[in-house]
C-alpha cells in the first residue's frame, strides 16, 4: 500500500501475525502508524470551506484537527455545509469541537479579520 | 501625456506566491533592506490559497499544512520584516536595465528601478484549445485550478456530473473535492499509461471514492449545446494512436482538464532572456540567474514543481543569490558550464552551473522521461562518473532532488558540461 500521509508516498509492505503488525518501506514512524490504520480503522484528513459572512472572504478554509474517519467524511461535509461564520477568525481556532462525537475539532486554516481578505 | 511614479528599490519581487515570498523573506534575512514585491491579485499567497487540501510543507515545516496555512506562515513573516509589498498591481515590462513597469488602480503607472529583480510569476494552466478536443463549445468546460478557484474561494459548485480529463494533482484533487460537495466524478481520463499526479493522491482522492481512473484513455469528442452533455472516450495505444472500436459516451455536464501547466513567461521573453525548450522557463544557473544579468527567477516560472516546499527552497537560493549579486560579492561574469540532461532524464535545472558564483553547494531537480523500478541517478562531468544515487522509484510525475557538495566537482574549466542521467 501506498503511505499518503505526506507527499513521499512510500510503498509500505504490511504482514500481520495476530494483532502484531509488522510494517516495510515506511521512511518515518507516521507511514507505520497509517499502515496499521489503514487495515484497523482508515483514517483521513477532511479539508473543506464553510460559509463566511461580513467580509470580502465567502469561504473560510478549514480542515479536521486529527485524521478522521474516512467512512464519515460525507456526514462531515453535510454538517460544515450548515456553518455560518462572522470574522474575526483566527488561524487554527475552533469552528466545530468534538464534531458527530469522534473527539475531533474542525480548525480555521486561515486567519480572516475585518476587512482585510 | 503618461505621467509615471517613479521609485528606485535595491530588489524588486514580481509575484506573491510561494516563490516571491520566500526570495523577498531570504532576501532581507541576508541584509537587502529596500525591497518591493508585486502581486497581481487582491491578496498575497498565489496559488496556496485555493489549495485548501493538505500536504504542504512537510520539508520546509516538518509538519503537514494545508495552502492557506503554509501561505500564512509566509505572508506573517514577511509582514513581520517589513517587506513592502503592493497589491493588485500587474507587472507590464521588464527591461534589461533592470526598470519595471507596473499598474495598479491606486497608483497609475508605475517606473520602478531596481538593482535586482526576481521573477516568480509561476505557471498557468494548459487549455482545451491547447488539446484540440474537438466538438462543440457548450459551458460546463472548465480547467481543474479554475474550478478550484471557483469552489474553494468564490463558493460556487461548478457541475454535478462530472469526467476529469488528465490525471495531474490538481484534476485528482478536484476530483476528491467535487464527490465531497456532492457531486459524481465518474471517471478521471489519462492518455498515458501511468498517471500524472503524485501516488498517494490517486490513493486519497480516487480511491477512497471509488472514483475509476482510464489508463490510455482519451477524450475524442464532446456534446452539448449550451451545457455539456456527454463525451465520448476512446482508448489509446502506446502511440497514444486511438483504437478503433474502443469509442464510449459518458454522460456528465462538466469537464475539468487537468493536462499541465506551463511556466508563465511573457514578461522573461519580452525582457529577452533565453528559456528553455523543455521546461518552457528561463534557463538558469546554480544562483538561478537569468541570462539577463541581475534578472533571477524562481519556482513555477522556471520549471513546474510538484512539492511547494521545493519552490521554497529554490526561491531561497534567488533570494540570497539576488543580495549576493547586490553587493557585488559574486562577478556576473563567471565561468559557467553546461549541465544537460543524459540518458532518459527529461529536463535538468539548473542548466548552467557558475564556477564563480555564490559558495553554495549544489541542487539539481529534474525529471525522468519513464518509469523506472530500482534505479541509479548518475552524475558525470565530461563523461567521468563523480556521484551516483540510487532510487526505488522514478516517475515522470515525480521530480527529482539531488545535491552535489561544491568539493566533490573536480577542477574543470568553462568547456566542460556536467550530465546526469538514469541507470
Ligand atoms: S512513511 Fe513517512 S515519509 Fe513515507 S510517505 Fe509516509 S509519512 Fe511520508
Amino acid at each position: 500500500m501506498i503511505c499518503v500521509v505526506c507527499p513521499v508516498g512510500c510503498h509500505l509492505r504490511v504482514s500481520a501475525d495476530g494483532d502484531v503488525y509488522m510494517v516495510e518501506g515506511n521512511q518515518c514512524g507516521r507511514g507505520k502508524v497509517y499502515a496499521i490504520n489503514e487495515l484497523t480503522n482508515p483514517l483521513r484528513t477532511v479539508t473543506s470551506t464553510v460559509k463566511i459572512n461580513g467580509s470580502p472572504m465567502t469561504r473560510l478554509p478549514v480542515k479536521t484537527k486529527q485524521a478522521f474517519p474516512k467512512g464519515r467524511m460525507l456526514e462531515l461535509m453535510s454538517v460544515l455545509g450548515k456553518v455560518e461564520l462572522k470574522p474575526p477568525v483566527k488561524r487554527g481556532q475552533a469552528v466545530l469541537k468534538n464534531v458527530l462525537d469522534t473527539g475531533i475539532d474542525v480548525v480555521a486554516t486561515k486567519t480572516c479579520l475585518d476587512n482585510r481578505v | 501625456m503618461t505621467t509615471y511614479k517613479k521609485a528606485c528599490y535595491d530588489l524588486v519581487v514580481i509575484g506573491g506566491g510561494p516563490a516571491g515570498l520566500a526570495a523577498a523573506i531570504e532576501a532581507k534575512k541576508n541584509g537587502i533592506h529596500h525591497i518591493l514585491l508585486l502581486e497581481r491579485d487582491r491578496e498575497l499567497g498565489g496559488i496556496l490559497q485555493q489549495c485548501i487540501h493538505n500536504g504542504f510543507g512537510i520539508h520546509v515545516f516538518k509538519k503537514e499544512l494545508t495552502g492557506p496555512e503554509y501561505a500564512e506562515n509566509f505572508i506573517d513573516e514577511l509582514r513581520d520584516l517589513g517587506i513592502e509589498y503592493k497589491l493588485d498591481t500587474m507587472v507590464l515590462g521588464v527591461h534589461e536595465n533592470k526598470t519595471v513597469e507596473a499598474v495598479n488602480p491606486q497608483e497609475g503607472l508605475l517606473s520602478i528601478q531596481a538593482k535586482a529583480v526576481v521573477l516568480a510569476m509561476g505557471c498557468r494552466e494548459r487549455t482545451r484549445g491547447a488539446l484540440n478536443i474537438p466538438g462543440s463549445r457548450p459551458a460546463g468546460i472548465f480547467t481543474a485550478g479554475t474550478a478550484q478557484r471557483l469552489v474553494n474561494i468564490e463558493g460556487y459548485m461548478v457541475g454535478k456530473k462530472a469526467v476529469i480529463l488528465g490525471s495531474g494533482d490538481i484534476g485528482l484533487i478536484m476530483a476528491r473535492r467535487m464527490t465531497l460537495e456532492g457531486a459524481k466524478v465518474e471517471a478521471v481520463v489519462e492518455m498515458m499509461p501511468y498517471p500524472g499526479g503524485l501516488n498517494r493522491n490517486i490513493v486519497q482522492c480516487l480511491d477512497d471514492f471509488d472514483i475509476p481512473l482510464l489508463l490510455s484513455h482519451t477524450v475524442v469528442n464532446v456534446y452539448g449545446r449550451n451545457r455539456l452533455e456527454g463525451v465520448d472516450i476512446m482508448k489509446v495505444d502506446k502511440d497514444r494512436q486511438v483504437i478503433p472500436g474502443t469509442q464510449r459516451r459518458i454522460e456528465c455536464d462538466t469537464m475539468l482538464l487537468s493536462v499541465g501547466l506551463i511556466p508563465e513567461n511573457e514578461l522573461s521573453v519580452d525582457c529577452g532572456i533565453k528559456l528553455d525548450a523543455v521546461t518552457q522557463g528561463p534557463i538558469v544557473d546554480n544562483s538561478m540567474e537569468t541570462s539577463a544579468e541581475g534578472v533571477f527567477a524562481c519556482g513555477n516560472v522556471v520549471h513546474v514543481h510538484d512539492l511547494v516546499d521545493f519552490v521554497t527552497e529554490e526561491s531561497r537560493r534567488a533570494g540570497r543569490s539576488a543580495v549576493d549579486y547586490i553587493q557585488r560579492k559574486t562577478t556576473a561574469t563567471g565561468v559557467k558550464i553546461k549541465v544537460v540532461p543524459g540518458e532518459t532524464v527529461r529536463y535538468v535545472v539548473p542548466q548552467l552551473v557558475n564556477l564563480d558564483g555564490p559558495d553554495m553547494d549544489f541542487e539539481f531537480f529534474l525529471r525522468s522521461r519513464d518509469v523506472h523500478d530500482r534505479a541509479s541517478l548518475v552524475i558525470s562531468l565530461d563523461g567521468q562518473k563523480i556521484k551516483t544515487i540510487r532510487k526505488r522509484y522514478l516517475v515522470p510525475g515525480e521530480m527529482q532532488h539531488i545535491k552535489l557538495k561544491r568539493k566533490a566537482l573536480p577542477v574543470c574549466s568553462g568547456g566542460s558540461t556536467l550530465s546526469i542521467s538514469i541507470v
